[in-house]
């Protein structure tokens, strides 16, 4: 396997960012109604993150340390206002389905933390792949998640009805608590085929500390790596 | 005089930041951990919300919009609320080192939190004015206390229970997170 496909690789199966890594939950939870909503939100992710991977590795000598973060929140955010554009001219009704979430992009933690963890470091090309495979494992598990809750909640799959006409469809699993429901059995399933161990190893790679979502990771370990726990009450 | 309440119930209670539409999920799981934490998370963000829920609405009607750029909006509001986050860290540091020392870390942490931008977008889109928007983020800065103070609640109570080992971790903290989901769904029926 060369140093490209190995980069998909990763980002698809060994550090999935929703999966393993637990990043960018919020558009994840939010915007997987549907299979369909799912494959748009994970396109437009992997669009942003594999241009902004592009530039923030060309740009890697010429941003000072200390400024960094400032900057690549403003090539993020200019990048997400084109996808914006974008969408809504040819594809308005993706943009209507996935309304304030689109311009969200910017905070998706997966996006600040590949720039931090992997395209600061390296050349352009494999950057490039970096982002590649983390979109497509984004894209990948918001798909399947939608695919899930479209199935049980309306009895189809992308539009298209698959369950016979007599199944009731469980409303609440395209509502707000059906995320919860289904990202909660998908990671316990995941942990129950031991998959856990691995989660430990691999969330020490991801973002820098500077992101809310870092915090998620003490989930697992039962504090957080970047000294959050110290904070409160050492109960 | 019921409109403007009626804003602040929706934002907190109807339309929950956290457990409706999801921004803000990340702290919300992470941070929970720790009910002092939480509570003082929960403050940082309701003032950083309210706070630039006015800023957002200024720049955005006195700027943005007579001059034709609204689509720079995302930029400028992510770029204000870093801003802000850094003026609002500088002032408590200055005026109330007490309440600082027990914000600590969280605050910078505010920046990512996507409960802010997104308080910002939603009031440009709704067409708030400027008190509407002061109440929107007033009623989700509430509204995502409310949350993560009732779920570092249960959390404390899951801590001391045997569960499977499957479930332990993240799993019973999202199906907790799905149970407070369902019962904040009845407050739909306040909008009426």
């Amino acid at each position: 396997m060369n140093q490209y496909t190995e980069r998909i690789y990763n980002g698809v199966v060994r550090e999935n960012p929703t999966l393993v890594l637990m990043l960018g939950m919020c558009p994840t939870l939010a915007v997987s109604t549907s299979a369909t909503n799912g494959i748009g939100m994970g396109l437009s992710t992997l669009a942003v993150l594999t241009a902004s991977n592009l530039i923030i590795s060309l740009l890697r000598h010429v941003i000072p340390d200390e400024v960094r973060l400032p900057a690549y929140i403003v090539i993020v955010a200019s990048l997400v206002t084109t996808v914006e554009l974008l969408i809504e001219a040819y594809l308005p009704a993706l943009y209507d389905a996935l309304g304030i979430y689109i311009p969200l992009i910017v905070v998706n933690c997966i996006i600040l933390g590949r720039a931090e963890a992997y395209a600061n470091k390296h050349r352009p090309l494999p950057a490039v792949f970096d982002g590649i495979g983390m979109g497509l494992g984004f894209t990948i598990a918001l798909t399947i998640l939608g695919l899930i809750r479209e199935l049980v909640g309306a009895g189809t799959a992308f539009n298209v009805q698959v369950l016979p006409k007599s199944y009731n469809p469980i409303g609440i699993f395209v509502k707000a608590p059906g995320a919860f429901l289904v990202i909660a059995f998908m990671i316990m399933i995941m942990n129950a085929c031991g998959k856990k161990t691995r989660q430990r190893e691999l969330v020490t790679s991801g973002c820098d500390g500077n992101c809310a979502c870092c915090a998620v990771r003490g989930l697992e370990n039962g504090q957080t790596q970047h000294g959050l726990s110290g904070k409160g009450d050492k109960s | 005089m019921t409109t403007y309440i009626m804003i602040i119930v929706t934002c907190a209670l109807i339309n929950n930041v956290v457990l409706i539409q999801f921004l803000g999920i990340c702290s919300f799981l992470g941070v929970s951990q720790q009910m002092k934490a939480s509570v003082s998370l929960g403050i940082a963000v309701t003032l950083v919300t309210t706070v630039s829920s006015a800023v957002a609405w200024v720049l955005y009607t006195l700027i943005l919009a007579p001059l034709g750029l609204e689509y720079m909006k995302t930029i400028v509001f992510i770029l204000v609320i870093a801003a802000l986050v850094q003026c609002v860290e500088m002032f408590l540091k200055k005026t109330s080192p007490a309440i600082y020392k027990a914000l600590g870390i969280y605050l910078p942490l505010i920046t990512t939190n996507c409960a802010v931008l997104g308080v910002a977008l939603t009031n440009v889109q709704d067409e708030y004015n400027l008190l509407q928007s002061v109440l929107a983020g007033l009623g989700t800065g509430l509204g995502y206390t409310l949350a993560i103070v009732l779920l570092a609640g249960i959390r404390s109570r899951i801590d001391e229970s045997d569960l499977p080992k499957p479930l332990r971790g993240a799993p019973v903290v999202l199906l907790s997170a799905a149970l407070m989901s369902i019962a904040f769904m009845g407050f739909s029926g306040l909008g009426r």
